[in-house]
């Protein structure tokens, strides 16, 4: 049997695989259909209408994105039925909408405004509907606003909540006009299981869904000559950036990021790869310290696998579905949290800045680390240790807002003191990341020798299958590890929180053999996080992913263990990893949450 | 010229009490399936849940779909407004019912059918449960595997609709599905299901034990066979009655009409609405080609006089479908609003006569873009209500 399908678009014959929908076919001959609810990381709805194309034969339209292409299909996706349908459409979804684009968050960067300019929708002549109806605003989170008046009832974000997180915390309630995406019995988004990850803000085609923004408050702090305001970058914000800049997908600009970041007027731009570098010497000792309970001490009580919790999203999931595995969690904070600790003591005290004076803000590719910098338990320093949290796309609006022609900035460097940083740091904003840097400085500290890959890439952690697996066997230990010779560190990597489900699952089932897990609350990793910019789909995660590597690859230097500032912390402040300073400043207890 | 050459037949097939259900199903399961496929579809039964899809055709395309696991669903959901038939067979034959899902189950090769029931018919659970006992004892005693589940819906007039219903079977939101797949390749749990309608259920009992030319020899072309009528409205007789296909909606109104008869909407709020001039020339039937109208849905018939403002029946069609529209799709969700708000806008004088226009054109692109059947079917009251009834409309 033939695995190919003849149809003609618009008169144009083509070939197309079997099983391919009329959107494919319309994308293979270069013809654009208009979609709402579709997203290239969804299952298919269908339920927007709005790809509505004519099929010859057919009494009625059919919808591109849900419908399988047949032998000899005639399809015509620009006749005046298609486009009086198509008008409707987006005029019927205009008048349930508060279209007071103006005012709006995503203005410029919505789908629905495109398709009205587009179509030049510049009348209005069906009823208003969106002031008849009790629209309601759920601004209760940290992280993320609701805004029902512009939502359009596409159901991505109820797909992306459901089938990338597993998390199922937006749903649809209600039928007829009332239908609305609601969360359990209408709660705030912040008094149930959503985990903040931001997914749905980055699939939302409207601004029904965006992230709480600070940008005033920063302005504000930045523009305080009484504040020391300090700004810290995570590693996958430098391969998203660009793409708010003009940019192509997968541009690093760490250096022209920097530049701007110091044009805004921040007083020291430094990195968080710092404290991922951080991160791993406290949590590679802490997992070689279980290992040594468990195998050596034979002391059944220790946890394992011990899972990484640099991932807000991650561990407030944690927290509602799988209370009773807390203590898998490494207690190391986030980098972020790390950072904040830090800035308001050790950077305060080498730099003989009052703390009470400093702001401290971080760039995040994250919408749960605005929740996770809000956790009452965040204020080690004595204060709170990360007062605003921005994502990539609030940097960008701060970019353009002062008036800096991004393309043409110079590139500049991080300033010092928690501004040096290794490729194993910037390697954290991959799904895998954390793992192979941990595995890069965990190998070498208990054999002696680097880990053996080529290049030091630990490609079987690579990758974006959704839930990967490593094995890695130690031979030949120093003489304080030989407990460990001879064993085979197995590891899982996983992204999506559905892909943490299954990992968790068989943790639960008491089936899992693992050591060491990592899990990333989003598709890809930080890289496709929820604060990243609009739009994301498999190939733009892709790209930004092969920059991380590529970044990682250009560092001189690769392993965490190795930065000069990292030695020097241990030194001046710290004293030793899991010591009482790290104990104080750097980790962390997690909280049991309800299911709702 | 011949005025019209048909009168209104009564039937009596349905309701008639047969007592050797266990006979004829025998009977059945010892045929070929293909045999029984042939029957069926020599008959031209069709099915009388509303689409109007040829029932053995159905039957076939399911029996010819590879999958190991199958299943029979009868579904009884039942929201029409204006129909209320499904309910009296389940109550008075529902034998029928069974026989005919376990005679599906042997044709298509399941051993497992649901009878997917309206909330609202709860009642009728404790006494049907008892029929599906002893019917399944006997199943047994054949040697026949063959079980059924009552499956009791939720009040969603959607659910009825046959993907809508998979949905809600499966504990998920009752929300029409994407077609294709269809139900014959992907039904209940993905496999593939045959749902038929209560009624048509019970017309393949009749088939089955009188054979396909008495069903066939009633009715008239495209046609064939009794229907169940739920009549209401104005009439001095309502009721449930049984009558053969193609007649006139004259002869109807001749014999339900309270004398005052204005207008018939046919087929409930997703049918039609006749106004008197058409009666004549009006069928009752499954084509629009002889001089009628399409198929009578649900098979309601609803007679109204001239003392009713065709106004507030449509606004009352409009109120159902805008709240009972599953809201996921945008022509029908925000289209029934307007609809239903813009009648009521030029009715207030707020929007001029002509925003009618307009709202006529809307419907159209809700029957050309709509995902299932209820946003496409509004059209039809509120075309056939509007454009008879404009004044009304306005004033
Ligand atoms: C909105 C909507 C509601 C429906 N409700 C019912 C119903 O209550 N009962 C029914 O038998 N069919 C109903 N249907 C039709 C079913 O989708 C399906 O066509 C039918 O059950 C098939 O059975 P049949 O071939 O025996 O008619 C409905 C369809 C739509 C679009
Ligand atoms: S037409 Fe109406 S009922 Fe059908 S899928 Fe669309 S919104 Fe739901």
């Amino acid at each position: 049997m033939s695995n190919t399908i003849h149809v003609t678009i618009n008169g144009i014959a083509l070939e197309v695989e079997k099983g391919k929908t009329i959107l494919d076919a319309a994308n293979q001959a270069g013809m654009i259909i208009p979609t709402l609810c579709f997203h290239k990381d969804l299952c298919i709805a269908g339920n927007c209408r709005v790809c509505v194309v004519e099929v010859s034969g057919q009494k009625r339209l059919a919808a591109a994105c849900a419908t399988p292409c047949e032998e000899e299909m005639e399809i015509q996706t620009n006749s005046l039925k298609v486009r009086n349908s198509r008008k409707h459409i987006i005029e019927l979804l205009l008048s349930e909408h508060n279209a007071d684009c103006t005012k709006c968050y995503k203005n410029g960067n919505c789908e629905l405004q495109e398709l009205a300019s587009e179509y030049k929708i510049m009348t209005q002549d069906f009823l208003r509907l969106a002031p008849m109806k009790n629209y309601t605003i759920d601004q209760f989170s940290p992280s993320i606003i609701k805004d029902d008046s512009k939502c359009i009832r596409c159901q991505r974000c109820v797909r992306t909540c459901a089938e990338l997180q597993g998390v199922n915390a937006l749903t649809v309630a209600y039928k007829g006009d009332e239908m609305k995406i609601a969360s359990f019995f209408e709660k705030a988004m912040n008094d149930v299981v959503c985990t903040n990850c931001g997914q749905c803000v980055n699939h939302c085609p409207t601004g029904a869904l965006v992230e709480r923004n600070y940008i005033e408050e920063v302005w504000d702090a930045i523009s305080d000559p009484d504040k020391h305001v300090v700004v810290q970058t995570a590693p996958a914000v430098r391969v998203g950036l660009g793409e708010e800049m003009g940019m192509e997908v997968g541009s690093r600009v760490t250096g022209k990021m920097v530049s701007a970041l110091k044009r805004l007027g921040f007083n020291a731009v430094l990195d968080t790869d710092f404290t991922a570098d951080l991160t791993i010497i406290e949590e590679g000792t802490e997992l070689l310290n279980r290992l040594k309970k468990a195998l050596k001490e034979k002391d059944n009580s220790v946890k394992l696998p011990m899972a990484t919790s640099c991932s807000p999203g991650w561990i407030k999931y944690i927290e509602h579905m799988y209370p009773e595995f807390l203590e898998h969690l490494s207690t190391c904070k986030s980098p972020q949290q790390m950072f904040g600790a830090l800035v308001k003591t050790y950077y305060a005290k080498a730099r003989k800045i009052d703390p009470e004076n400093i702001v401290s803000v971080s760039i995040m590719p994250c919408t749960a680390k605005k929740f996770e910098a809000n956790r009452p338990e965040m204020h080690d320093s004595g204060y709170r240790d990360v007062d605003y949290v921005l994502t990539t796309r609030e940097l960008a609006i701060m970019i353009k807002q002062a008036g800096i022609d991004f393309k043409k900035l110079p590139d500049e460097k991080f300033d010092r003191l928690m501004g040096e940083s290794t490729g194993a740091g910037v390697i954290f904003g991959a799904t895998g990341g954390v793992m192979e840097a941990a595995l890069r400085t965990a190998y070498e500290l208990v054999t002696g020798r680097e880990v053996p890959f080529e290049n030091l890439n630990i490609t079987p952690v690579r990758g974006m299958e959704g839930v990967r697996q490593a094995t890695i066997k130690i031979e030949n230990p120093l003489t304080q590890w030989d407990f460990l010779d001879g064993v085979e560190l197995k590891c899982a990597v996983a992204h999506g929180l559905v892909n943490a489900q299954k990992v968790m699952d068989e943790v639960k089932s008491g089936t899992s053999q693992y050591h060491f897990i990592e899990v990333m609350a989003c598709p890809g990793g930080c890289l496709g996080g929820g604060g990243q910019p609009i739009p994301t789909s498999p190939e733009i995660r892709e790209k930004r992913m092969e920059a991380i590597y590529a970044e990682d690859a250009g560092m001189p230097l690769r392993k965490s263990h190795e930065n000069p500032e990292i030695l020097k912390i241990y030194q001046d402040f710290l004293g030793e990893p899991l010591g009482l300073k790290s104990h104080h400043l750097l980790h962390t207890k997690y909280i049991g949450r309800d299911r709702l | 010229m011949v005025a019209h050459s048909y009168q209104l037949k009564r039937a009596d097939f349905i309701f008639k009490n047969e007592n050797d259900w266990e006979r004829i199903l025998d009977k059945m399961l010892k045929r070929p399936t293909r045999e029984l496929i042939n029957e069926l579809m020599s008959s031209e039964l069709k099915g009388r849940g509303g689409a109007g899809f040829p029932t053995g055709l159905k039957w076939k395309l399911t029996a010819e779909d590879p999958s190991d696991t199958k299943f029979v669903i009868c579904n009884a959901d039942e929201g029409e407004p204006g129909t209320f038939k499904d309910r009296e067979i389940l109550t008075k034959v529902p034998y029928k019912v069974l026989m005919a899902m376990a005679v599906c189950g042997y044709v298509i090769g399941s051993n497992q059918g649901y009878i997917y029931l309206r909330g609202e018919y709860k009642f009728l659970v404790p006494e049907l449960n008892k029929v599906i006992q002893e019917f399944e004892y006997y199943c047994k005693q054949i040697g026949h595997d063959f079980s059924i589940k009552i499956f009791l819906g939720s009040g969603a007039y959607i659910c009825g609709e046959e993907t809508a219903l998979f949905e809600s079977m499966e504990g998920k939101r009752g929300e029409p599905r994407n077609k294709p797949p269809y139900p014959s390749s992907n039904g209940y749990m993905g496999k593939a299901t045959v749902v038929n309608n209560v009624e048509t259920l019970a017309h393949t009992f009749t088939i089955f034990k009188y054979g396909a030319k008495k069903f066939y020899d009633l009715g008239v072309q495209y046609s064939r066979g009794s229907k169940l009528f739920s009549v209401s409205g104005d009439t001095p007789k309502p009721g449930i009655y049984e009558l053969e296909l193609g007649m006139s909606l004259q002869d109807f109104v001749n014999e339900f009409g309270d004398g005052d008869t204005k207008a018939v909407q046919v087929g409930g709020a997703s049918g039609f609405l006749v106004p008197r001039k058409r009666f004549e020339k009006t069928t009752i039937g499954y084509r629009g080609k002889l001089t009628g109208i399409s198929l009578p849905t649900g098979g309601s018939m609803m007679l109204f006089n001239s003392s009713r403002s065709m106004y507030n029946v449509l606004d009352n069609y409009l109120e159902f479908f805008r709240e009972e529209s599953c809201g996921q799709c945008t022509p029908c969700r925000v289209g029934c609003q307007q609809l239903h708000f813009g009648i009521k806008a030029v009715k207030r004088g707020d929007k001029p006569a002509q925003y009618l226009d307009k709202l006529l054109k809307l419907t159209e692109t809700m029957q050309l873009t709509a995902k299932c059947g209820l946003g496409q079917s509004v059209a039809n009251s509120f075309s056939s209500i509007v454009e008879n009834f404009r004044e009304e409309m306005i004033y």
